[in-house]
């Protein structure tokens, strides 16, 4: 099923970033968004994955398909590598985590505690995550930070089963991946400040 | 669920997960009681059953700040808002772990500490009694006040001043039933009271949390 957003708006705390926004994205795709700071992509991500209501528009095909990976991992620091990926498995309905390890090479750090690796191990354990969760809309916001050179090939190769799989990505970064995808630049969406605002007209 | 009350269960009893910290407190602050009372006995027993109430709330209050406050600072409530489990059972489940790592050892402790202030022979089953009825209260009502203060940085104190008027109830009325049970009195009203507080925020807040860390969220 594909993701369709039409005429999109969202807000960031209160202040509109991004207006009239419309794409789709199909099954087997990535779309990978770009933009400068505070063009408001983590907002998008955010919107898109149910977290917040958007100013207006619409947003179908998301409801219960996505996963999604914010800044932060979500681990517990006192729980073992297999215990934090486990328990995301049990939430989103207990698949096996044997895959997930491999396909980020966590198999040698199983049984070492979150809090004792490194900030890249730490982000490949959260990426792992996505695997586990079996949902097909994959939602990233700068997967690829504190990896290094051989880590984001494990993680593009992740993706493009992900994609092979019929699944599909929506992808903040401003790295090369080296994915086929399209690319959204929400520059040009910016929402304008708007001249018609009644801020102060309660006051007059 | 069974995982989040399982994950969380687990945290609270590993290295810094902040199990027995309300325990600690509530035997620190019945053991003092009597040396800064001093030795009467007959005042000790009169007080007893509301100084082991007003204990073991601010035993439950102690904990309430790390509720919510860390699983939204490592990211983990925007993952679990994003997955199949609604927030409301969430916030259930969370309540519920805060009973079973803070309120269920209150209400095991509570007889032992009331030997320390002469609680009268009658007084020690309905301490447990109206610990055991009252304090899921606290816990679902203090993960209420966590949700809503949890996107705040130091929210501790707002934190307290929200939910102490909210804990007066349960308070008023678990310490009544405790009182009356060590005089040997009736006491049914108090009782159905405390009963029917309970069985009412456990219904109706957990709603209330969600809708209020739906917007924190934001």
């Amino acid at each position: 099923m594909t993701l369709t957003v039409t005429d999109l708006a969202i807000a960031r705390g209160g202040v509109p970033v991004i207006e009239g926004l419309s794409f789709a994205l199909e099954p087997g795709r990535a779309l990978i968004l770009r933009g400068p700071n505070g063009a408001g992509k983590t907002t998008l991500l955010r919107t898109l994955a149910g977290l917040q209501p958007p100013l207006s528009g619409r947003i179908e095909g998301a409801e219960d398909r996505i996963a999604y990976a914010g800044h932060s991992d979500g681990l517990k620091p006192t729980l073992s590598v297999t215990e934090n990926l486990r328990f995301w498995a049990s939430v989103f309905g207990g698949r096996d985590i044997g895959p997930a390890l491999t396909a980020f090479h966590l198999d040698d750090l199983a049984d070492r505690h979150a809090g004792n690796l490194s900030a890249g191990q730490k982000r490949r354990l959260g990426l792992s995550r996505l695997l586990v969760t079996g949902r097909p809309i994959w939602m990233l916001d700068e997967p690829t930070v504190s990896l290094d050179r051989e880590a984001v090939a494990m993680f593009a190769a992740a993706v493009r089963a992900h994609l092979g799989q019929g699944g599909s990505a929506l992808i903040a970064t401003h790295i090369d991946l080296g994915l086929e995808g399209e690319v959204l630049d929400v520059g040009p969406y910016k929402a304008r400040p708007s001249l018609d605002s009644d801020f102060d007209g309660g006051f007059l | 669920m069974i995982a989040l009350l399982k994950r969380d269960l687990v945290l609270a009893l590993r290295a810094g997960g902040g199990f027995g910290l309300g325990l600690a407190f509530f035997l620190i602050v019945t053991v003092l009681v009597p040396f800064s009372v001093g030795p009467q006995s007959a005042l000790l027993a009169s007080i007893a059953p509301g100084v082991l109430w007003l204990g073991a709330l601010l035993a439950c209050l102690l904990s309430l700040d790390r509720l919510l406050a860390l699983d939204w600072e490592d990211g983990t409530l925007d993952l679990l808002a994003t997955a199949p489990l609604p927030l409301e059972s969430v916030v259930t489940i969370k309540a519920l772990a805060h009973w079973l790592t803070t309120g269920l050892p209150l209400v095991l402790a509570a007889p032992v500490l009331g030997v320390l202030l002469n609680l009268p022979g009658p007084g020690f089953l309905w301490l447990v009694v109206s610990l055991a009825l009252g304090t899921p209260a606290l816990s679902v009502i203090g993960t209420f006040g966590a949700a809503l203060t949890v996107g705040l940085k130091r929210g501790g104190l707002l934190l307290s001043l929200l939910v102490l008027p909210l804990y007066m109830p349960t308070l008023i009325y678990g310490a009544e039933v405790a009182r009356r049970g060590a005089e040997g009195m009736t006491l049914a009203t108090p009782l159905m009271m405390l009963a029917g507080i309970s069985a009412a925020v456990i219904a109706l807040l957990p709603f209330a949390s969600a809708a209020v860390l739906r917007v924190n969220l934001r």
